[in-house]
């Protein structure tokens, strides 16, 4: 599932993205040093193979709903966890852009949740071990279905940190893991023994492609497996410790940063740089005396019954209704006039 | 969605994207950098924020507008995406009671403008992110994140994947059709019809990853994709930099909606 | 000018699926001659043109390229001299844009902007293509993109020039534009065809494939009027003769 950017907070994208970038930076160190040249074309026709597969959806037998492939794992089981992790990372990009799935700000959360999971947990722990290399059919499918399951635990319920720390929904932490695990868990079911089928039909029909052959991949053996685990718990831990602490600054990072800057809020009282001036220019851009953003703390009406919100209260809220009719209108009136003006 | 539709809409974005407008000649650089300026920025309100959002429509508006895109798609498509946003917002009218008054002897639960506040920034991130692309043509976004530093492997991965949708998608919908021609009226795909038009299309994509290879090394490829194309920054980026973060910095710090409210209460009353 | 010979000694070449695609194949092709090879489907076209490259490598026999005797080590040397224009424009038009991929070969070589554009600009007049510069050759139609793809391998200027059924997708006026382009070509030129009125238009010399081997090869004028012997191969008389 999708992240969206309408569901995350501006610290939650930040880390995220600074997450997935570092896990993108280093494994394409990686695959420079341990791939060759042809795997660079096939990596990048397999990104378009996993986004046209995932255009075709099939109906999920006795459900009457459909699903999608995932795809990471395929991936992965082809072209190794790091060349995967690039390519998944790719295709999420592009279906940001042209399918607006999820979203721009979103996509770090989207690639570390689908990208991250698959490639390095999934594979590493579970795939290759299990499937050993090219394995029998047996264990090639077992190999798939636990690896896509786990995998995509792991993304749901990163899903469901990433939208607690953003603060935007009020579903509390445990409905919401309730909700989204057993979901992700008939997904993932489906999603597996479709990987499997994939991965039987091919090691069918090319068994080289699967085995050793086709591809060069990062050796298996030797120190990944080690490397990887502490390069996770690292960034784990790192990504833990900034979002807990942006979580814990109210009302989140940015929105205090921007206080700080503009002079609003506790800091108003701080008359220091730039901050008089543009309380100035806000005093003489409102355009009413009793405008309410003045009033707001200095004394407390009314609204000291309703729970406070930031910025809600009776008068700006009739001002916000007002106001928001007519800037919509003024932008209606702005696109349709440039329309015109393009026409002549 | 059925293929053939999602296939379609994915190559009608990318014609608009080669259209010669004032926004398509902007650097993509700039473009690429005050969209995501204007997307932190609409994130970056709280979660009841409603009335303060209203502002940020211009900038799609004078995308669709000036970019000479059909409103209309971009609205279809935004519509159409992920309903992941409203999923999760729709639980918070059923959890957030708190009630607030909007109008006099109006007053909504809480809940409710936080999804409303949801829904805003869901479109005005959706329909940005939409617009970016339909003005930005994929190959020079590659070259803008090329120039911003990103790996170079994962630049060429883009291109790789962009050039290729389209080989594939043809072909998809070739496999596509000569299943329906023999399905003989039965709907949909079955996982195991599913996994076999997968399994072929992934053999077939590798044996043509080979072939694409052996042209690249007809053609002197050695290990690197060669960078072309150098753009320049023009007065005109600056100019559109400039004023759209002047824009978004009014629009986040001084609630506009609000004064232009009080401004015609004023009037009226 | 014996760097523009192609010699192919004895080739066998087996795909790792156990299929002998070539079986004994020999023939000698001198500077500026031009060659057609015919023959039926799957007789090994494509796969003979595959090793004149060295992306196949033959499993028995030798194959010299002038001075060059073909092995992994010497291969990237026989690649600038051999310009192969597949059978699939799609892949070989692997670049986002057309400027990009023409450009792929020059840049590639190392020069510098401002000789990557001018040839750029070369190889698409030469194929009449020069308002495509700016296209993705998803925008194309089949027959642009085979003109691109041909514009693709004349930048890199190569020595030998090797095609396999270039005209295939091509209107009766590109068709034309194509051949008059061949017969400008004055180096050598090999071209795999199914078309045998542009191999009688272009090519002097004709050899045929059967089964992965040489089963004639001799003046055009001689073989492709040989009714009989064409017949016996899947082809039949260029539709030019038929007339006749
Ligand atoms: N990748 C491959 N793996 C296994 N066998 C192959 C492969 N490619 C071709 N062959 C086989 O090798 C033989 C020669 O094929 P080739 O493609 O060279 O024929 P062709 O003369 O080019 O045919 P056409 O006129 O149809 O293009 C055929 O029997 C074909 O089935
Ligand atoms: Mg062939």
């Amino acid at each position: 599932m999708h992240m969206a950017d309408a569901l995350i907070s501006p610290a939650v994208g930040a880390t995220m993205w600074a997450g997935s970038l570092a896990v993108l930076g280093y494994s394409s160190r990686k695959i420079r040093e341990t791939i060759d040249n042809k795997t660079i074309p096939l990596m990048g026709v397999m990104g378009a193979f996993i986004f046209a597969a995932q255009m075709i959806n099939f109906t999920i037998p006795g459900t009457g709903s459909s699903g999608h492939l995932g795809g990471g794992m395929i991936l992965a089981a082809l072209l190794g966890p790091y060349a995967a992790f690039v390519v998944v990372a790719s295709v999420l990009t592009v279906q940001a852009l042209f399918f607006a799935d999820g979203g721009l700000l979103a996509l770090g959360c989207n690639v570390w949740n689908l990208g991250l999971y698959p490639c390095f947990i999934g594979y590493y722990l579970i795939y290759k071990p299990i499937a050993g290399d090219g394995g029998n059919y047996r264990r090639i499918f077992i190999a798939s279905l636990l690896s896509v399951i786990v995998a995509l635990q792991f993304g749901a319920f990163s899903v469901v940190l990433e939208t607690i720390l953003s603060g935007k929904s009020e579903l509390p932490f445990h409905t919401f893991v309730l909700l989204m695990q057993p979901i992700h868990l008939a997904i993932g079911l489906v999603e597996g023994i479709v990987t499997a089928g994939i991965l039987s039909y091919v090691k069918n029909a090319r068994p080289e492609i699967l085995d050793t052959g086709a591809v060069s991949r990062p050796p298996a053996a030797g120190l990944p497996c080690k490397n990887i685990l502490i390069v996770f718990v690292v960034l784990a831990v790192l990504t833990g410790g900034v979002l807990s602490w942006f979580a814990s600054t109210s009302p989140d990072g940015l929105e205090w940063s921007i206080e700080k800057v503009t002079g609003k809020g506790e800091l108003a009282e701080q008359e220091k740089g730039i901050a008089p001036v543009l309380k100035e220019i806000q005093e003489k851009t409102a355009f009413l005396p009793d405008y309410n953003f003045k009033q707001a703390h200095k004394e407390k009406p009314e609204t000291e019954k309703v729970p406070a919100w930031p910025g809600i209260d009776t008068g700006t809220s009739v001002s916000g209704v007002v106001g928001g009719g007519i800037v919509l209108g003024i932008v209606f009136l702005i696109g349709y006039g440039i329309r015109i003006f393009k026409r002549q | 969605m059925a293929f053939d539709s999602q296939y379609y809409n994915v190559g009608y974005l990318d014609r608009l994207s080669y259209q010669d407008t004032f926004v398509h000649r902007l650097d993509p650089r700039t473009k690429l950098i005050t969209t995501l300026l204007f997307l932190f920025t609409v994130i970056s309100f709280s979660k009841y924020e409603v009335a303060a959002l209203f502002p940020f429509l211009l900038f799609p508006a004078i995308f669709l507008t000036v970019g000479e895109i059909p409103p209309g798609f971009i609205l279809k498509k935004v519509l159409l995406v992920s309903p992941f946003a409203i999923f999760i917002g729709i639980f918070n009218p059923l959890l957030d009671h708190g009630q607030v008054a909007i109008l006099p002897g109006l007053t909504l639960p809480a809940g409710w403008l936080s999804f409303a506040s949801i829904l805003l920034k869901f479109f005005l991130t959706v329909s940005m992110a939409l617009l970016l692309i339909a003005t930005t043509s994929f190959p020079t976004i590659c070259h803008a994140l090329r120039r911003l530093g990103l790996p170079s492997i994962f630049v060429s991965q883009l291109l790789f994947l962009y050039r290729y949708i389209f080989v594939l998608g043809e072909e998809v919908m070739r496999i596509v059709r000569a299943r329906d021609m023999r399905s003989y009226g039965r709907k949909g795909t079955e996982i195991k019809v599913f996994v076999r038009i997968a399994g072929v299309l992934f053999l077939r994509t590798v044996e043509r990853a080979e072939r694409i290879y052996f042209a690249m090394l007809a053609r002197g490829y050695e290990g690197d994709m060669p960078v072309s194309k150098k753009y320049h920054l023009t007065t005109s980026d600056l100019a559109f930099a400039l004023s759209v973060i002047v824009c978004l910095f009014i629009f986040r710090c001084y609630p506009v909606t609000q004064i232009i409210g009080n401004f015609f209460r004023g009037i009226f009353s | 000018m014996s760097h523009h010979i192609v010699e192919f000694k004895d080739v066998c070449f087996r795909y790792p699926d156990g299929t002998e695609a070539l079986h004994n194949l020999s023939f000698r092709i001198i500077h500026g001659e031009s060659v057609g090879i015919i023959g039926a489907n799957g007789s090994g076209k494509s796969t003979l043109l595959l090793h004149m490259n060295g992306y196949l490598m033959p499993t028995g026999g030798t194959v010299n390229i002038g001075d060059l005797h073909l092995t992994r080590k010497t291969r990237r040397e026989i690649r600038k001299k051999v310009g192969i224009v597949f059978q699939n424009p799609d892949d070989q038009l692997f670049m986002p844009t057309v400027y990009d991929d023409v450009a792929f070969g020059p840049q590639n070589l190392g020069m510098d902007e401002e000789d990557v554009q001018k040839r750029v600009r070369a190889a698409l007049d030469l194929v009449n293509c020069y308002d495509l510069i700016n296209k993705p050759p998803h925008h194309l139609s089949n027959g642009q993109k085979s003109a691109v793809a041909i514009a693709a391998v004349m930048a890199m200027e190569p020595d030998i020039l090797a095609m396999d059924e270039p005209a295939a997708n091509l209107d009766p006026k590109s068709r034309r534009l194509l051949i008059n382009l061949l017969k400008t070509f004055e180096h050598s030129k090999i071209i795999a065809s199914h078309d045998l009125d542009l191999i009688f238009d272009v090519c002097k010399r004709c050899i045929i494939i059967r089964e992965g081997t040489v089963a004639a090869d001799g003046p055009s004028q001689d073989i492709l009027t040989n009714k009989i012997l064409l017949e016996e191969n899947n082809l039949e008389l260029p539709l030019s003769l038929q007339r006749r």
